[in-house]
């Protein structure tokens, strides 16, 4: 009777599932790793908990961020997600490289654990690190560069915010409680399918990235619709910024390309929870639509990913080179020709299982075609630096770096879109190299570049050189040794995803490998470092003009720390990068003729109630404590309807003298700083006000 | 920089005028916003007819039930009929809110289009009974696991539809059709539509191509 | 969608308004009937080829698709529907896309394995 109790309360869970004790029992150096990796994540939370309570920031976190609806704090929070899992990724991935430079014959982890590594590392950094960091890179960017006060759905962004950190703390959860799945992070069935993991980890896969998917399907929305009808007066859609571009078409593609995850992980529950045979082996499942619907997804996934890094990439590069951006059309062109062609190639994704040569040429060729567009980029961008007189500051560092090593990336891709030798090298460590190739410079330099660009504009000092650079430079090299490597083992036959190998020719470059996944540690560490001294030196690199890079559109007119409010008074504009065009007519900074009351949309609980009851119904479901899932459910439909039946919040009005005396005092300040030229970027005399850049070419 | 002057950059880049810009069409961005995540919806609709077209061969049959033992004309003309008619409802339901003709004719037509949501409903519900009772259950085979996973789909769809009717004619009874409520039920009529549409899909595919 | 009839409408501009959008739903609703009966009927009366039963259910399917969205969901051609018009479309080329190409790549795939 009580057993059944407690087993109708606590589902599966039981003492076997406390990842954090298991090497009390048996003190293996895998089983030590498994349990420090469970009392890591159980410390990091009990620090977080005390820091907050020791400095009292409870109160402010919850007033400030949790339940605001500021468009900027919420992409603050994404970052934040963003940056915590993106340690989690780096160090389960250097721990991979450490087995491996000791794999010959062995090493120190299990298969199994290995596997788990595999998966939870793709899994975290495709769509716990990647993800959200854009995300927020975008919520913070977009709305300041189109001229609006915020999003269209301001309520709907905190909920997706909640729904994407529900999936992060499974991931987290799955740490200290049960096994994650070893399926890798594409989860193939029949592998991961009940018969032979019966266990808790592909569902935490599955529920994780459900959540996280519905989250990122409702941003994809907003920003579509916030994009198309925020933008401010005289912003036709030819005069909008790059980055607001590639921002635009990252969102349809996450509206459309999102559905058949939600699909093909949907239909993997329901063959694991209910006994269907979607992908089964017996009674007619068929595994190979899983490959199919996970790579409608997983191909538009990859530009997703990768859009709004060319949109940073594009901004950084007009702006540290002192001129306007070259091939704006072409560009624009080419990001719109990149969403559409990226729903034509996902077969290539598999072009061993089986179909005839017909379909694989088909797809061949137009992931052939894919590659001319991004081609098309990368040529504007080195226009745009041509005779341009470049500063090589720290996003610049990753943008050189980026152009080219993805060059490199993209011609191994240009290989392996070649059906024959696909056959090769598919599944060889080759493939891991190409796609880390990819997304290591598109899209993490990107993201780091866009967070050293864009911090002064929201938090009011500029990040510290001296670590930037280190860490760039860490990264960089750090990147070619872990992964070069991996192409010549690769083409030497290494299969990817196996813990250890008998081949002692792969052992050498296994060994650089490893190296560079320490180089790789310290570039993750000299960025903490970097955080840290930038905080205790902000005196001394305060942004207070807000134009600290002598840059050209519009998110760069405001004052820096930026106003709740953005925009005192929302600009009409007239030119494409419309601040460049205004500073080199002297009107940077223009008195508005009248001010009026401010509009801006009330807090919300949402995010938290879908933060914590989303987590909560994952959970459930995960570990069949079907009362915790379906109250957890029934609160977050009671918190809709409810929040539907009574209406928005009252909005916080903001009275147009106080926007007026902010304003004015902003702009009395600039007056009386000095402007800058560009030798003095990185001095303390940078207070974010720009001289004439004289020496300009037109 | 006169090189830059053409008229994508002409000065002076922005100016502050003296009115203020001032959107207030929430309805229409509502609209958009649910006209996207509606074609979203699509996508997964899509994918699951895929799905189930694939699954229309004697391998993912397995042995078992074929469409042709299973569907049965009248019940799909039943609930075609019902749907049907209730598009044609809610779409007075529409022009009763268009023209001001009052809350109780709105209220009426939307009861009315409930109604025949519940019909719906329920000779569905009937159908998978039957199935299940003959034991053409989803763990059967791929080709009922298809068909488990689209029409319950739609009808899942249909219930949360009758659902947020409810609340709607809650919400008109109370406050009476004020804009909100006009903005909502503009989204919800497109939504009832919609799923008519699927349902189109639904009895071509699965019903008649069946019996076919 | 329905957007509110203008305030400057007299009374029989209201009610002609009013009968023309009538109209359109009935005209909709008459059509898709039809449109609903012949698949209906050719299926229960059975004696038609194979092919001439699903083309024409395919066709008719189609055309009663499109019924509805011009008769029920308002989209069509005029310049304030356009928005919508092109979101659709665009979807729809995304949808053939990823449908078609699913059942392309599975079918294949099959009849490659047993001949099935």
């Amino acid at each position: 009777m009580t057993q059944e109790f407690w087993k109708m309360v606590l589902g599966r869970l039981n003492f076997e599932s406390l990842d954090f004790l298991k090497a009390f029992y048996d003190p293996t150096l895998n089983e030590v790793i498994l349990t420090g990796a469970a009392w890591a994540v159980l410390a990091g939370g009990a620090l977080g908990v005390a820091v907050l309570t020791y400095f009292r920031l409870w109160g402010p976190m919850w007033r400030k961020y949790l339940v605001s609806v500021d468009h900027k704090r919420i992409g603050i929070m994404y970052i934040v997600l963003a940056f915590l899992m993106l340690a989690r990724g780096v160090i389960e991935g250097v721990v991979m490289r450490a087995q491996q430079a000791d794999g010959l014959g062995g090493g120190f982890l299990s298969a199994d654990h290995y596997a788990q590594l595999f998966s939870t590392h793709g899994t975290i950094m495709i769509f716990f690190f990647a993800m959200p960091f854009l995300t927020g890179l975008i919520n913070i960017v977009v709305p300041l560069q189109i001229g609006a006060r915020d999003v269209s759905f301001p309520m709907l962004n905190s909920v997706s915010l909640g729904l994407t950190v529900s999936g992060a703390m499974l991931i987290m959860i799955s740490l200290v409680l049960g096994k994650f799945s070893t399926g890798g992070w594409t989860a193939y069935p029949p592998y991961t399918e009940s018969t032979f993991q019966p266990g808790v980890g592909p569902d935490y896969w599955i529920w994780s990235l459900m959540l996280a998917g519905v989250g990122s399907t409702l941003t994809g929305i907003n920003f579509v619709v916030t994009i198309l009808k925020e933008r401010a007066p005289g912003m036709t859609l030819m005069k909008m910024p790059m980055f607001t571009w590639t921002a635009l078409c990252t969102s349809i593609l996450m509206v459309f390309a999102l559905p058949p995850l939600t699909v093909a992980a949907g239909m993997l529950a329901y063959d694991r929870y209910l006994g269907f045979h979607f992908f089964t082996n017996a009674l007619g499942g068929n595994m190979m639509n899983f490959a199919n619907l996970l790579w409608l997804f997983g191909h538009p996934e990859v530009y997703i990913l990768i859009l709004p890094a060319f949109g940073v990439y594009s901004e950084i590069v007009a702006t540290y080179s002192g001129k306007r951006l070259y091939g704006y059309g072409s560009l624009v062109v080419a990001t719109m020709v990149i969403a559409i062609l990226s729903f034509t190639v996902w077969l290539h994704h598999f072009f061993t299982m089986g179909q005839d040569a017909n379909v694989n040429a088909a797809f061949g060729i137009a992931t052939m075609l894919i590659g001319v567009p991004t081609g098309v980029k990368v040529y504007d961008w080195m226009a745009t630096m041509y005779r341009g007189r470049v500063r090589f500051s720290v996003p610049m560092v990753y943008m050189v770096a980026f152009m080219m090593l993805f060059v490199i990336g993209g011609l191994t891709g240009i290989i392996l879109a070649n059906p024959s030798i696909d056959f090769q090298v598919h599944n060889t460590l080759f493939l891991v190299a190409h796609f880390h190739n990819m997304l290591i410079p598109g899209l993490l330099f990107g993201m780091l570049a866009g967070y050293t660009y864009w911090f002064p504009k929201v938090f009011g000092f500029r990040l510290n050189d001296k670590w930037g650079y280190v860490s760039a430079y860490c990264w960089i090299t750090g990147f070619v040794l872990v992964f070069f490597p991996l192409y010549i083992v690769g083409l030497m036959g290494m299969t990817r995803r196996t813990v250890a190998y008998t081949n002692p020719a792969y052992e050498p470059w296994m060994i650089v490998s490893g190296i560079g996944g320490l180089v790789v540690t310290v570039a993750l560490a000299t960025l903490v470092l970097q955080l840290y001294v930038s905080i205790r030196d902000r005196e001394y690199t305060r942004d207070i003009g807000g134009d600290p890079w002598d840059a050209r559109t519009l998110e760069w007119a405001t004052p820096s720390p930026i106003p709740a409010y953005n925009f005192a008074v929302i600009p009409h504009i007239h030119a494409r990068e419309a601040f460049a065009v205004a500073k080199e007519a002297g009107m940077g900074y223009q008195e508005p003729k009248k001010y009026s009351d401010i509009h801006l949309p009330g807090d919300t609980y949402m995010g938290v109630i879908m933060a914590v009851f989303g987590t909560g119904f994952g959970f459930g479901m995960i570990w069949y404590m079907w009362w915790l899932a379906i109250v957890c459910f029934a609160v977050m439909a009671v918190a809709f309807v409810g929040r539907a039946l009574r209406g928005d919040r009252a909005a916080v009005i903001i009275p147009a003298a106080q926007v007026e005396a902010e304003h004015r005092a902003w702009l009395e300040r600039v007056r009386k700083l000095a402007p800058i030229t560009r030798e003095h970027e990185q001095d303390g005399t940078n207070y974010g006000v720009a001289a004439p850049d004289q020496g300009a070419a037109a | 920089m006169s090189g830059n002057s053409t008229a994508i950059y002409a000065a002076p880049g922005l100016s502050f005028e003296a009115e203020e810009h001032h959107d207030h069409d929430h309805a229409g961005k509502a609209l958009s916003g649910f006209w996207l995540f509606m074609m979203s919806d699509l996508i997964i609709f899509g994918l699951f007819f895929a799905t189930y077209a694939t699954m229309l061969t004697p391998m993912s049959y397995a042995g078992g039930p074929t469409p042709k033992d299973l569907f049965e004309l009248p019940g799909a003309a039943m609930e075609t009929a019902a749907l049907l008619t209730s598009t044609l409802t809610f779409g007075f339901a529409s022009l009763a809110v268009k023209y001001d003709m009052g809350r109780g004719k709105v209220l009426g037509w939307l009861a009315v289009t409930l109604a025949l949501g519940m019909v719906f409903l329920g000779l569905e519900i009937r159908e998978f009974v039957h199935m299940f009772a003959i034991g053409a259950v989803p763990e059967r085979s791929g080709f009922l696991s298809s068909f488990f996973g689209l029409v319950p789909l739609h009808g899942a769809h249909v219930t949360a539809g009758s659902i947020w009717l409810i609340i709607m004619m809650i919400q008109i009874a109370r406050k009476g059709v004020d804009e909100t409520a006009k903005s909502r039920l503009a989204r919800l009529a497109l939504f009832w539509h919609f799923l008519d549409i699927i349902w189109i899909g639904i009895f071509s595919v699965v019903y008649l191509g069946g019996i076919a | 969608m329905s957007s509110a009839p203008k305030t400057s409408m007299t009374k029989e501009e209201a009610a002609a308004a009013y009968s023309h959008d009538i109209k359109g739903y009935l005209t909709g609703f008459v059509l898709a009937v039809v449109l609903t009966v012949i698949p209906f009927g050719m299926v229960a009366m059975g004696g038609f080829g194979f092919g001439t039963v699903i083309g024409t259910i395919a066709v008719l399917g189609l055309i009663q698709m499109v019924v509805h969205v011009k008769y029920f969901l308002h989209v069509d051609f005029s310049a304030d529907q356009r928005e919508y018009l092109h979101l659709m479309l665009f979807s729809l080329l995304l949808l053939f896309i990823m449908a078609a190409g699913t059942i392309w790549i599975l079918v294949n795939l099959q009849g490659r394995m047993m001949g099935m």
